[in-house]
């Protein structure tokens, strides 16, 4: 039990964006709604940014900004630092799943505008008629 | 469909969940995404850009492509919202009699908003021009200007703000970001170094080609910034008026 305990511990941050990941895969396939789609997208996007973000983390390391000491000699130790790279990749995806909720948005009042409903189900009927 | 939908996602759980085991701690600092590029970056970044915020460091001049073709991306983006949406006819919309109608003056939020919102904008600029010693940059500082042109139409109308910031101008702004970003390339190429090898801006600007890097870095921030910011604002201008630009949240 114990070392079961352990093993979660030492990789809890893959467990919360996983189980994250599988709460918006969930509402992506399972959900009638398809704004409730859109939600679960966003949740699901949202899991693999803090996957990303997590694994950038080190011990006893600070913000990935460079220091100085007071004689003005920057402190250049990989270890004093977070991984930047993961940060700089997110802060990206973070604006480019923006700009993807808003395409999906668009594409969804034009769902409403034509079918009238936004309800997987209804449109699927509509469009048979 | 949605029991098989559970069973699915339940045994794709325990697949992902049980494959942790591979994936090194918490917060090691000997795991492999910290141990190849990222020394590199932290140890000769400051040297070569002269820029302590090793993300902006990255974003900008390390990976500068990658983020170019963000920019474009956003852009795109806010080219196909409107595509999708726009209407020229006056059609009957459905979605219109759900919104509240505004009756009379909203005096304290009208107030708060004048308060707010040039404290906002130059706060936005200091986080984009800032970048390079504290936490910020292009996306930061263009979401929060972005924002506070949002809270402007929220607040009094989406007439107001789109006489305030009308939408031809917005989409200039779109663009016009991307060819700044795409134009500090090209003058790079023209000097005879790499696309957005800032180093080639050093005899333009008089300054090291450490120096030059530093201010390219900037250049190119403040493109992402102005593009950011415009697709915001385009973003919630056809998303909130549904496309016809009549009337909004």
């Amino acid at each position: 039990m114990d070392e079961f305990f352990f093993f979660i511990v030492a990789k809890y941050n893959y467990w919360a964006s996983l189980i994250l990941l599988f709460i918006g895969l969930y509402g992506m396939i399972a959900k009638n709604n398809l704004m409730k789609k859109i939600i679960g997208m966003v949740i699901f996007q949202t899991a693999i940014l803090i996957f990303f973000v997590s694994i950038g983390v080190k011990w006893g390391a600070s913000v990935p900004i460079i220091r100085f000491f007071p004689d003005k000699q920057p402190l250049l130790d990989a270890t004093a630092y977070a991984n930047p790279l993961p940060h700089v990749l997110i802060l990206t995806a973070i604006v480019v799943g923006v700009a993807v909720l808003g395409v999906a948005l668009a594409i969804l009042q034009n769902i409403q505008r034509i079918h009238g409903t936004i309800e997987e189900d209804e449109i699927l009927e509509d469009m048979r008629k | 469909m949605k029991p098989f939908a559970r069973i699915i996602l339940f045994l794709c759980a325990v697949m992902m969940l049980t494959a942790t085991v591979d994936l090194p701690d918490w917060a090691d600092p000997g795991s492999p995404a910290s141990t190849h590029l990222s020394p590199g970056f932290i140890e000769q970044g400051y040297h070569e850009t002269a820029t302590p915020n090793v993300v902006t460091a990255v974003l900008a001049d390390y990976r500068s492509y990658d983020t170019l073709f963000e920019s474009v991306v956003v852009f795109a983006a806010s080219l196909v919202v409107m595509l999708v949406l726009r209407r020229t006819s006056t059609g009957t919309s459905r979605i219109k009699h759900f919104r509240p109608k505004r009756e009379g003056r909203d005096t304290i939020l009208r107030g708060a908003a004048q308060s707010i919102i040039p404290v906002m904008q130059i706060f936005a600029l200091y986080v984009l021009f800032h970048g390079h010693y504290s936490p910020g940059g292009g996306f930061q500082g263009g979401v929060i200007f972005g924002a506070s042109f949002i809270l402007l139409s929220l607040c009094y109308s989406l007439k107001f703000a789109m006489q305030r910031f009308k939408e031809k101008m917005v989409l200039i702004c779109c663009a016009c970001g991307a060819l700044l970003y795409a134009g500090i390339g090209a003058v790079c190429l023209a000097m005879g170094w790499n696309f957005l090898g800032y180093a080639g801006l050093a005899g333009l600007l008089g300054v090291t080609d450490v120096m030059a890097r530093s201010h390219g870095i900037l250049a190119v921030e403040a493109g992402v910034g102005i593009t950011v910011m415009a697709v915001m604002v385009s973003l919630y201008y056809d998303l909130a008026s549904g496309g016809d630009m009549e009337e909004g949240l």
